[in-house]
């Protein structure tokens, strides 16, 4: 079996946001990690290999710097890398996106195809059905669970109040949320082979059946008209009274607000 | 991939239906169209899928919709992407909308994408505002400013930043929008709307899944978007034990319990109840932050309730950047008192 | 000269702190307060492959570099100098002389469970009048058929009733030279732990790294094959030396993480605390402690890290070894100390932790070589 992992890097919102001194976002003082949802997809991928054995290839789009999460996956255990990497491609939205990365599997073997449901840059969890739907694959998105069975996989996609067991005949993608699992680390053997390993860095002229009108931000329906630090509403009143006087402050503020 | 925008008209919104009823984002969804449609002198049309679904269009009528597209078919009965997929992309091909909106639910984001990329349109995920106007914003010297466009307003970045998206060259304008976020129009009894039946022609392909079971979560609490007051707790409450001081606030203000996300990974409480970027995104008209230490991803998810208070005893904790009323003390002291006298003051009133 | 890491030590790094912060920190003050080993961390660690970092891959290894084993006792070490210890005692003084001195079959039988982690490993050489004078040591083995016949006791043991597989060195010979002296020689052994004859006496209560495992290992006619034999006969004491030089390398890693830890925490202390109506941070004195604490832990990894880089390339380290313990393990001490009272009151309570790295950092002065034997090496290599 041979299954593909999409993979991003991006900032490393958890360790913390650091802002520049006029409020803007920082983000070469970020540091940078795998997507979570895309490492539980991995995590998922290494289990079914070490459950049934596969072939487990990796995917990146992004700067020459896209690197390093590729060696982390081949650090956890991913056969091969591949990083999609051109200045025309840059400034993509999920279409061009989509566009681009359809073009790169399509060089690759693949009987699996494995997203993160979103990105924490982006949020927006578009790129992995739009992908599917390029390459005109079946699509199984939010997985919790996902088993194969003979020529199809089994999985449980979550709704809100309910989740389907849906079985499909590969190829299939899906896209995974970070619920799905707890990733492992990596190992330090895994690190010292990962960068004894070759990547295959892809450019334009690599893609298959793209179009020029569809890649990077020409390529890009969606344009930004407008971007900008989100203003937060600003703190309002704050007291630091004992316990009875904070009481009456508090029911003092719902009076007045007409709550009670 | 440009195309002819101007055959383009109308505003559509999905009607998202589950087990037959519909989902509270498809009454959010027409309220905004509305507002859109008027601005463009247009109309809105809900496209309502499912299987025996011809009983909820009474009720997308009364809540402003100008025009019904049912499309009714037994391939629709569950919801799975390629059949809806088909059955949407067929409605935008017929009708040619210029905008077409879909709820950001679970279902949405499977269905809006899929969409997309099928009848070659940009998708903005997500949206929290949605307006006409002018793209680029302001004139520049030679380059055309398009007018009644769709501006997409969006948080990215665990809601650090905010981006307006235009999809000038494409049509449908499509998005998806964040439910709890747009307001539904007062339900007109009696109203009427034009009711189109269209066969999307369905056909089995391999693309269909085939679904084995499904499985109901028992709903073990209330809907924390709906509620108006929500008392949500974060680690600082300490344990789950002592959540019971929360919810004796929640009850006699009759509002609901909600959490931060410290709270589920704790497992003190369910993921269903969680505000934030991970959870839910709520504007209750009350929300009362304890012991929450206020993550920007928490932020992201209740910072448009219209009153905020907040009980912390680190007097600088980020939650008091955006509460209206922050007070700094414990509140295993505090909580317990005010819910006696919330009920004192209450008991007075009566 | 090259003081920038690569890559793969950069990745290994992030992943030792990602395994320390998530899987070691929570449980350093239980680990602490009980005592208890802290089994299941060995077992993850096993699983990832901590216990084998710098063993080739051919004996079931990582076939990374003492640079990388180093980094993660380092930063094992600070969060909890326990954990650290055990990775340094295991690597260091059991798998690294078996992997340097074994034949194909010691180490495809003792190695590969040991780098695997799948067993654990410790190394016997003090005895309780054999501490930095090896001659006072008098657990002997004598041949008898097939077997070496091994009686005494060895103390103050590593990982002493956890581990599986041993490395002993024992008395096999007695010389005297031509003005009459007598000169024990000495050989080493791989023991393990079931053979009979082989048991345990009593556990050390000690002040730090409170959670490892230290014990009186007790042999009583316990008959070890011959073939167990590790190295030449007769050379044990050179294998227990220039074990202890690689042991040091990775005490030297204890002591610096501890530092490390300790100074990190201190630093964010002192943005929070406040006094006088300002953080202390914004105090000279605190500021100028903090200057100083920090560039000795930068020149205490520097040291570190050179001996790393030594046992990689060279055949003998001692000297780079021992400066790295000594300086390592004194700036262990002053910053840990230093720590506790920029920490004040709350630094001298267990819940702040600095009292225990403080209580940690003394050993790192004393075992493999007190800062004194360190010393002693030092000039010798000096004056040779």
């Amino acid at each position: 079996m041979k299954i593909v992992v999409c993979i991003k890097q991006v900032p490393d919102t958890k360790g913390g946001v650091v802002f520049n001194p006029d409020g803007t976002l920082n983000r070469g003082a970020m540091l940078t990690i795998m997507n979570p949802d895309d490492k539980a997809g991995l995590e998922a991928a290494l289990r079914l290999k070490d459950k049934y054995g596969a072939e487990v290839t990796v995917v990146t789009m992004g700067l020459p710097k896209a690197d390093e999460v590729l060696r982390e996956a081949l650090a956890m255990g991913a056969d091969n890398a591949v990083l999609i990497t051109d200045r025309v491609l840059g400034g993509a939205d999920t279409w061009a996106t989509s566009q681009t990365i359809a073009g790169a599997l399509r060089k690759l073997e693949y009987d699996l195809i494995i997203t993160g449901r979103q990105a924490i840059d982006g949020d927006t969890a578009q790129v992995g059905p739009q992908i599917s739907e390029h390459l005109d694959l079946p699509v199984i998105s939010y997985a919790q669970k996902i088993e194969i069975d003979g020529d199809s996989v089994v999985v449980e996609r979550q709704f809100d109040d309910r989740y389907h067991v849906l079985k499909a005949k590969m190829p299939v993608l899906i896209t995974a949320l970070s619920e799905l699992n707890e990733p492992r680390y990596m190992t330090p053997g895994g690190i010292f082979d990962a960068y004894d390993k070759e990547v295959t860095v892809l450019s334009r002229a690599d893609l298959i059946d793209v179009d020029d009108s569809n890649i990077g931000l020409k390529g890009s329906p969606t344009q930004i008209a407008k971007a900008s630090d989100k203003v937060r509403k600003g703190a309002g009143e704050q007291v630091n009274l004992g316990a009875s006087e904070s009481v009456d402050y508090i029911i003092g503020k719902l009076k007045e607000t007409h709550i009670i | 991939m440009r195309q002819n925008t101007e055959e383009y008209r109308g505003v559509f919104t999905f009607a998202q239906q589950v087990d037959g009823k519909l989902s509270g984002i498809s009454l959010e969804l027409i309220g905004k169209g509305k507002d859109l449609a008027a601005d463009l002198n247009t109309e809105v049309t809900a496209v309502l899928l499912g299987s025996d679904i011809k009983g909820l269009v009474e009720e997308l009528a009364e809540h402003g919709a100008d025009k019904i597209i049912v499309v009714d078919d037994p391939k629709l009965k569950e919801y799975r992407t390629e059949p809806y997929t088909q059955a949407l992309s067929a409605v935008i091909n017929e009708f040619k909308p210029e905008i077409f909106i879909i709820g950001a639910t679970a279902i949405g984001r499977d269905l809006g994408p899929r969409v997309s990329a099928r009848v070659g349109t940009g998708l903005t995920a997500d949206c929290t505002q949605l307006e006409i106007g002018d793209y680029p914003l302001v004139a520049i010297a030679g380059r055309e400013q398009k007018h009644n466009q769709l501006l997409m307003t969006r948080p990215a970045f665990g809601g650090n930043t905010i981006a307006t998206i235009a999809c000038p060259e494409n049509r449908p304008q499509m998005a998806t929008v964040r439910p709890g976020v747009m307001q539904k129009k007062e339900r007109v009894a009696g109203a009427k709307a034009e009711v189109i039946d269209f066969d999307a022609k369905l056909e089995e392909n391999s693309k269909y899944v085939e679904i084995l079971e499904i499985v109901k979560n028992a709903k073990t609490t209330e809907d924390i978007m709906a509620a108006k007051i929500l008392v949500s707790g974060g680690r600082g409450v300490g344990s789950a034990d002592n959540f019971k001081i929360l919810k004796d606030l929640a009850d006699a203000l009759h509002g609901t319990v909600s959490c931060s996300r410290a709270v589920v990974d704790a497992g003190w409480m369910s993921k269903d109840i969680q505000v934030g970027q991970t959870g839910k995104t709520v504007r209750p008209h009350l929300y009362f932050a304890i012991g929450i230490s206020g993550a920007i991803q928490h932020l992201a998810g209740m910072e448009e309730s219209d009153i905020i208070i907040a009980i912390n005893k680190d007097e600088n904790a980020p939650i008091f950047s955006v509460a209206d009323y922050g007070i700094v003390g414990d509140l295993n002291k505090i909580v317990p008192a005010l819910t006696e006298k919330i009920k004192a003051e209450l008991a007075k009133e009566d | 000269m090259d003081f920038t890491l690569d890559k793969k030590h950069e990745m290994a790094r992030s992943l030792f702190r990602e395994f320390a912060e998530k899987e070691v920190k929570p449980l350093a003050i239980e680990v602490d307060e009980t005592e208890i080993f802290p089994r299941e961390t060995v077992t993850k660690m096993a699983k990832y492959g901590f216990l084998g970092i710098p063993v080739a891959k051919e004996y079931g290894g990582q076939g990374a570099d003492p640079l990388a084993y180093v980094m993660c006792v380092e930063e094992l070490s600070k969060v909890c100098a326990t954990t650290g210890v055990i990775v340094s005692a295991h690597t260091s003084l059991c798998a690294d002389p078996i992997a340097m001195y074994g034949t194909p079959e010691q180490k495809e039988k003792y190695l590969v469970p040991l780098a695997k982690g799948e067993k654990l490993g410790a190394f016997a050489l003090t005895e309780p009048n054999a501490g930095t004078d090896a001659q006072g040591a008098v657990t002997k083995a004598v041949l008898d058929g097939d077997e070496y016949v091994l009686n005494g006791s060895k103390i103050f043991i590593t990982n002493g009733k956890e581990a599986d597989i041993y490395v002993v060195i024992a008395c096999t010979e007695i010389k005297v030279d031509a003005k009459g002296r007598q000169k024990k020689i000495f050989s080493a052994f791989i023991v393990e732990k079931d053979t009979p004859g082989f048991g345990f006496g009593t556990k050390e209560k000690k002040m730090g790294i409170r959670g490892s495992s230290t014990y009186e290992l007790i042999f009583t006619d316990c008959r070890v094959p011959k073939e167990n034999m590790l190295g030449p006969a007769g050379k044990g004491f050179g294998i227990a030396m220039h074990t202890l030089d690689g042991g040091r390398i990775g005490i030297a890693a204890q002591a610096l993480g501890i530092a490390e830890g300790a100074l990190e925490r201190t630093i964010n202390y002192v943005k929070e605390r406040k006094q006088f109506g300002r953080s202390i941070g914004a105090f000279q004195n605190t500021q100028f402690e903090l200057a100083n604490m920090a560039t000795k832990v930068k020149a205490a990894q520097m040291l570190v890290y050179r001996a790393a880089m030594a046992k990689a390339t060279q055949k003998t380290y001692s000297e780079e070894a021992a400066m790295a313990k000594l300086f390592a393990a004194e700036v262990a001490m002053e910053v840990t100390t230093k720590a506790v009272q920029l920490h004040g009151g709350y630094g001298y309570t267990r819940e702040y932790e600095i009292e225990r790295m403080m209580r940690d950092a003394k050993i790192t002065e004393v075992y493999e070589g007190t800062s004194e034997v360190q010393r002693m090496v030092i000039s010798g290599a000096l004056l040779k």
